[in-house]
């Protein structure tokens, strides 16, 4: 195992992917002299070139649909979003041309294509840079939505994305690249989309989460921990496609489930997650679930208002708390 | 006389054979009489959903899809059943689409907007104004990446120019000196509204700001779209970069079965004198009349044969079957994940892992 940075973790998995395969570009703003906004393709334009590792104009909409032109004509592209707050312009693109593209050619046209960059908020960036996004993907038949919160996981699934023949909105988390992990040194380490990973056992109540959200699970855990309360913490990883089998095996082992998500709580990923658990799983809960989201508002920028509105460790004890009638 | 002259010379002048001229005449014949198969079917409910006819822009796809090579990549809008034909795509295939039954060209899911045959390098059949530039850049992108000597042409109707994906395509291809053509289709309305109500500029100067070379071309006169596009393919091919071509036609048709011909945003006077005077099919007629390469006879026999292709298109869609219910959840995916769920309803799922 070497230990890295989500950041590295990244890297190693896009130039191990380009350098296997020569139908694979980066795309995106300052990706190649800048050697990334975060720093995710440093060196890259060294080892391949400019013509596989691309600074494009600030066109959201633009490089997104020439990614999308590029996969149908047999390109595997890689289109990096500074931030997903940015990809807003480019959603038509993503949704209306690469989801859907396989479907209404009837199959003629495989779209092998990877969007990715950070979502959710960092520190006091207000409204429109802090948001998770990851909703809006997951609606869409045809999208794949992927979102790691270890150096390991990262590196494991952004190869299978790449990989992958659908388009998949692989999504990191800003405040996660300087996060150090071990990854296994395995020359060709992947990890298959739609495998759920137990990030924590217990056996008294289930945290399940996503991306950046499982180190706040982490956190509550071991508060809970001292408490005496043993939690399972489940990192879905993928949220299409979704492990429902590890869902519905926590769910019958702890009977009470806290959902946590970064995102707002209207229509959002919990929510489709909870629905899935009372059809499949009704008789094995033993109390409602709860859902721990960011407060249902823009996010503000005064330091004190921003905390209060993000999810913590303190919302998800509380929340475990009330599904133990404790 | 001069006229007479004129119409004698043309072929030479565009340096085009008779028996191509011939072709032409028959292609847009085929066009013509397709769309109007297409129109009845509609009327009485055989197709669904929006169908926008070509009718009136036929040398605008003969002339410009006909002298590329079938690797070259053709991607369009939606008023995109002729061109799809033009690219060789089969006109069983293009109705049984529009019918939406199973020998379709996407087995009856794309519709009227969305036609495909990745065979004939038709790239499709894109239904939101604009969107399909910047696919058809990125499809430029993979040419030069590769190394390929084929092009990428794209069409769009005209109020496509206002969209942002429209400038940022352009933009980039000219970055990149990416061997697409951008062609707009300029039949003057956008639905029902005149270019010159929603541009400030005209239709010519929309490429200049982006540094791509911009040409005029009459639309209507199949020859001279013919002899333009041939050596405008030939330079991109050759390394000329990105090339923006306002291709001036008219619709005879409204902008879908729905709409209206004329009434709230032009006139029947004004669709009238355009179909006396701008129709591609009477304008080459005349001019292989007139050189003495086309009898009336001739032509009528053309006419016959096309007719006689478009209503058998009509019959094969009419025979082809519906999809099967099966066919529902298939393509949604390229690839079905061993683990985990794709899809979230209750319905029975298409090769879905467990």
């Amino acid at each position: 195992m070497a230990v890295m940075t989500y950041r590295e973790a990244l890297n190693a998995a896009l130039s191990e992917e380009m350098e296997r395969d020569p139908d694979v570009f980066l795309m995106g703003e300052e990706v190649a002299e800048y050697d990334g906004a975060y720093k995710v393709s440093k060196g890259l334009l060294d080892m391949f070139g400019s013509q596989r590792v691309v600074d494009s104009p600030i066109s959201e909409l633009g490089f997104t649909g020439l990614g999308v032109g590029a996969a149908m004509a047999g390109l595997r592209p890689v289109i990096e979003f500074m931030t997903f707050n940015f990809a807003f312009l480019a959603i038509d693109q993503v949704i209306n041309s690469a989801a859907k593209m396989h479907y209404m050619s009837e199959g003629q046209f495989p779209m092998p294509i990877v969007f990715r960059g950070p979502t959710g908020a960092a520190l006091q960036l207000s409204a429109q840079h802090s948001q998770a996004c990851e909703t809006y993907y997951s609606h869409a038949p045809g999208c794949k939505v992927v979102t790691p919160g270890t150096p390991a996981d990262a590196k494991g699934l952004l190869k299978a994305a790449i990989r992958d023949n659908d388009p998949v909105a692989f999504m990191e988390g800003e405040l996660l690249y300087n996060f150090k992990g071990e990854v296994p040194d395995d020359d060709d380490f992947v990890i298959p989309l739609g495998v759920a990973d137990l990030k924590h056992e217990g056996e008294d109540v289930s945290i399940i989460t996503h991306g950046k959200m499982i180190h706040v699970a982490l956190q509550a855990a071991q508060k809970l921990d001292k408490d005496g309360i043993k939690a399972d913490v489940l990192d879905l990883r993928t949220i299409r496609p979704l492990d429902m089998s590890a869902i519905l095996e926590t769910v019958r082992k702890t009977n009470r489930i806290v959902y946590l998500e970064e995102g707002w709580p209207y229509a959002g990923t919990g929510a489709q997650i909870v629905t899935m658990i009372q059809e499949e799983a009704f008789d094995h809960l033993d109390a409602p679930i709860i859902r721990v989201t960011q407060a249902d508002i823009p996010m503000p920028y005064a330091k004190n208002l921003e905390i209060l509105a993000k999810p913590s460790a303190d919302h998800v004890v509380k929340a475990v708390n009330k599904v133990l009638y404790r | 006389m001069a006229q007479k002259k004129k119409k004698k010379n043309a072929l030479l002048e565009h340096d085009i054979s008779e028996e191509l001229a011939l072709d032409l005449m028959r292609e847009m014949l085929l066009y013509r009489r397709f769309e109007e198969k297409a129109g009845e079917a509609y009327a009485i409910g055989k197709i669904g959903g929006f169908c926008h006819l070509h009718i009136g822009q036929e040398a605008a796809a003969a002339g410009s899809i006909k002298p590329l090579s079938r690797e070259d990549y053709v991607t369009s809008a939606y008023r995109e059943h002729t061109q799809a034909i033009a690219k060789g795509v089969n006109p069983n295939a293009v109705m049984a689409e529009l019918y939406g039954r199973s020998d379709g060209s996407s087995g009856g899911k794309g519709g009227s907007m969305h036609i495909f045959d990745a065979e004939c390098r038709f790239m499709g059949g894109h239904g939101i104004v604009g969107g399909q530039v910047p696919l058809a850049t990125g499809i430029a992108w993979k040419i030069k990446y590769r190394g390929e000597d084929s092009i990428s042409l794209v069409f769009m109707g005209d109020a496509a120019v206002n969209q942002g994906g429209f400038h940022e395509g352009l933009n980039m291809a000219a970055v990149w000196q990416l061997p697409c053509i951008y062609v707009v289709e300029n039949n003057e309305y956008g639905m029902g509204t005149a270019f010159d109500r929603v541009s400030k500029t005209e239709m010519a100067t929309k490429s200049a700001p982006h540094g791509v070379p911009a040409h005029v071309v009459d639309g209507q006169d199949v020859l001279a779209t013919y002899a333009f596009f041939r050596d405008l393919a030939d330079k991109v091919r050759e390394g000329a970069g990105p090339q923006y071509v306002d291709l001036q036609t008219y619709r005879f048709h409204g902008h879908s079965m729905s709409d209206p011909v004329s009434g709230t945003y032009r006139s029947v006077e004004e669709v009238e004198q355009a179909k006396d005077e701008r129709d591609p099919i009477a304008i080459l007629g005349a001019t292989l009349k007139g050189a003495g390469v086309l009898s009336q006879e001739a032509f009528e026999q053309m006419d016959v044969e096309a007719r006689q292709i478009a209503s058998d298109a009509a019959e094969f869609a009419d025979a082809s079957p519906l999809p099967a219910p099966e066919a529902l959840y298939k393509n949604v995916w390229a690839e079905i994940n061993p683990n985990g769920r794709l899809f979230f309803d209750g319905r029975p799922e298409q090769g879905e892992a467990s």
